[in-house]
């Protein structure tokens, strides 16, 4: 056990070329999911909280179970989508970066829809009326909402950086975990504790945390400034 | 502009009646105060008059093609003063040159021209009521609906709102105000409807209907809200 230890943080002071492209490679990768997810599900879960139609309570429900959907299903389907015979077979996506992006943007998408949705609410329980009474339409209403609720908005990106980057079973059958090419943080990790290797799998796992903790307080430090700029 | 014209209206929230055919003829000029104990439907009156709340059944004319609606809590998003302003000209289809220009309008006649460009939520709660007057006027309404405006200000914030009401009145804005405070209703309004259970039970000038009041409801009520030394000095 401290030999282990001692020969991670050998392993950390010596940074090799390899452990640096992983890490690249998922912070790559997350990032650009979340990004996704941000497109995606701030605009869904923005205009599901200001409009009122039929299906939308059972719409809401759908999306706070999507908020859970295990990344391995998410990963099969997808697979399954672009695997040579799958509707999206011609891509050539499969085992590629590109596959894991979509995988963990579809795993983020669902959890910044359903807190956005819920964030926005409480933000139209006391400005809805007002706006309304401003004659603004249900699009227009969202992008104020949003606007409003920016910095509460921070903490659903990082949620969802956090729920990309921590997964490994949809990234683990969509990239294969290529050496080089599709090998990430938490991929490695699993790869190396299989092979004994605990001291490289430990150093990649503190490289990990070090890389959120490292996300979380630049968001962290940016919503603050912006708090304290705007109210 | 013609009056405001409430016949049988009848509103019904989560299985409670809140308006009882409602039936009342407001006059197009001047400022009509809403007075009535809680629930009486006061503030329901103001949302139906504005279309955020529509009624089951009966019928409403409001004249005039511009409303602004001043809350008891000024809806305020995180922004500066002025994109605050601002928000009241989205929907109006004006140029950036226009917006501008009345943005900067409305917050020099409320005294907040130097803090355009500070968080609105910084303010203080006379300031935010100024600052929500600002962006109602910047509209240049036809009608001015104000539920409870001054309820969580103190005298000299509610002063320097009361001004700017009677002022924006003065200028042609028809105004209904929703008040608790009698003395309010006393100095601002000319005409005043009391409200009981969802009905209008009484309408008249201010001074008559809030000294002598004719229907046991009304009286019941202003019993129990009048400040009646008050009013004596004021007249």
């Amino acid at each position: 056990m401290t030999e282990t230890i001692h020969e991670t943080f050998a392993r950390l002071m010596t940074l090799d070329r390899d452990v640096l492209a992983i890490a690249w490679l998922s912070l790559r990768v997350s990032l650009t999911a979340v990004a996704i997810g941000l497109l995606l599900g701030i605009p869904l879960g923005a205009f599901l909280a200001v409009t009122r139609f039929r299906g939308r309570s059972a719409l809401v429900g759908l999306l706070n179970a999507f908020m859970g959907l295990p990344p391995v299903i998410v990963g099969l389907v997808l697979y399954l989508v672009l695997s040579r015979s799958g509707p999206l077979g011609s891509l050539g996506l499969l085992f590629t970066p590109g596959a894991m992006v979509a995988a963990q943007a579809m795993l983020a998408t669902p959890l910044v829809a359903a807190l956005t949705r819920q964030v926005v609410a409480d933000a139209e329980d006391h400005l809805g009326e007002q706006l309304r009474s401003l004659g603004l339409s249900a699009p227009r209403r969202a992008g104020v909402l949003v606007y409003d609720t920016r910095f509460s908005l921070v903490t659903t990106a990082l949620a969802a950086f956090g729920r990309a980057i921590s997964e490994i079973g949809a990234v683990l059958v969509v990239g294969g975990n290529i050496d080089g090419h599709t090998r990430t943080m938490t991929t490695a990790i699993s790869l190396e504790t299989q092979k004994g290797d605990l001291s490289l799998a430990l150093a990649l796992g503190i490289v990990l945390i070090a890389l959120v903790v490292t996300v979380n307080a630049v968001a962290a430090l940016l919503r603050g400034h912006a708090v304290r700029a705007y109210g | 502009m013609a009056g405001i014209t409430l016949t049988d209206v009848v509103l019904v929230l989560n299985r409670t009646m809140i308006l009882d055919r409602l039936s009342l003829a407001i006059p197009p000029a001047g400022i009509t105060a809403l007075v009535g104990p809680n629930g009486a439907g006061k503030s329901a009156t103001l949302r139906v008059i504005d279309g955020l709340l529509v009624p089951a059944r009966g019928s409403l004319t409001v004249p005039g093609t511009r409303r602004a609606f001043v809350f008891q809590k000024p809806a305020l998003i995180r922004a500066s003063a002025a994109a605050n302003v601002a928000l009241g000209l989205a929907a109006l289809g004006l140029s950036r040159t226009e917006r501008r220009a009345r943005t900067g309008a409305a917050l020099a006649r409320v005294g907040l021209a130097h803090r355009a460009n500070d968080p609105a939520t910084r303010f203080s709660g006379g300031e935010q009521q100024r600052l929500a007057l600002a962006r109602a006027w910047a509209a240049r309404p036809d009608l001015l609906l104000l539920d409870e405006p001054t309820a969580n200000l103190d005298p000299g914030a509610t002063d320097l709102v009361e001004a700017l009401v009677a002022e924006m009145a003065a200028e042609g804005t028809k105004v209904v105000l929703v008040s608790h405070n009698l003395a309010q209703v006393a100095r601002l309004a000319a005409d005043v409807i009391v409200l009981a259970r969802g009905r209008a039970v009484e309408h008249g000038p201010t001074r008559t209907t809030l000294l002598s009041p004719r229907t046991p409801e009304a009286r019941a009520y202003l019993d129990g809200e009048l400040p009646w030394s008050s009013l004596a000095a004021a007249s």
